[in-house]
């Protein structure tokens, strides 16, 4: 039998092999949404146990690695909602190029608090199409919707923020 | 046009003010505390919880007029 027709039945290895195959990618995807090492692995974790649950609901021939990908960013979902907010990353997260000298600690403060404040499904594809800079169709995968409907989040998003930031007293562009 | 302009404006303030996540890589096995996971009991709800949601979908049967009290507060 094929590993995944294994796995749908509830064979344990072949959850093992599976699991061992993808959890650096699905690692890699949450990191980048929670930006924190310890509830990256902690969600890594929780999307392989909701796809064990769902295991019978999979279908063999489908694709599990696109599987895998909504089920984790519905886990990531579920944490920016109701976790507290913070996009401060630690030192060994950060990209090199992080401080920029140009921008004034205080206009840094109201920006991240601005971003803070974007609800959750707002906040998540901002956080990957503009800081992370993914494609619009990988993100419009993982959370099961269009990119028409992506690129309509990120556009909100922006508005959103720079209607915030013009209420912290920031000009960004005009509207 | 401008938006584009704003757009690109805005995306390059929020890149220099936080940044792209630069360490991704997964630096250990998540098996074991996988196996943990898998191994753990089902979560048994208690009898009070049982006694608790009869107890709200009887007042919700005979006062359907709260349904939207309780669905503007969730």
């Amino acid at each position: 039998m094929e590993l995944l027709q294994r796995f749908a039945a509830g064979d344990l290895e072949a959850f093992e092999v599976l699991f061992r195959q993808h959890q650096k990618e699905v690692h890699y995807w949450i990191i980048r949404i929670v930006r924190d090492r310890g509830i990256a692995e902690d969600l890594t974790v929780e999307t392989f146990w909701r796809i064990y649950r769902a295991r019978d609901r999979f279908e063999p021939g489908g694709n599990f690695r696109g599987w895998a990908h909504r089920i984790a960013t519905n886990a990531a979902l579920d944490h920016l909602r109701h976790a507290r907010h913070e996009t401060e990353l630690p030192e060994d997260l950060a990209a090199p190029a992080a401080a920029d000298p140009a921008v004034g600690s205080e206009t840094r403060k109201r920006i991240k608090q601005a971003f803070d404040t974007l609800p959750a499904k707002y906040r998540l594809v901002a956080t990957l199409a503009l800081i992370e800079d993914e494609p619009y169709n990988n993100i419009a995968e993982a959370l099961g919707i269009s990119s028409a409907l992506v690129k309509i989040r990120v556009f909100r998003a922006v508005r959103m923020l720079r209607k915030k930031l013009n209420s912290l007293g920031l000009e960004v562009a005009a509207k | 046009m401008k938006n584009d302009q704003n757009h690109k404006e805005l995306k390059t303030l929020l890149r220099k003010v936080i940044p792209a996540v630069k360490d991704t890589e997964l630096r250990r096995d998540l098996w074991p505390e996988m196996l943990e996971k898998l191994s753990e009991q089902p979560l048994r709800v208690p009898w009070f919880d049982w006694a608790l949601a009869a107890i709200v979908s009887a007042a919700l049967i005979f006062f359907p007029g709260a349904i939207p009290a309780l669905l503007y507060h969730l």
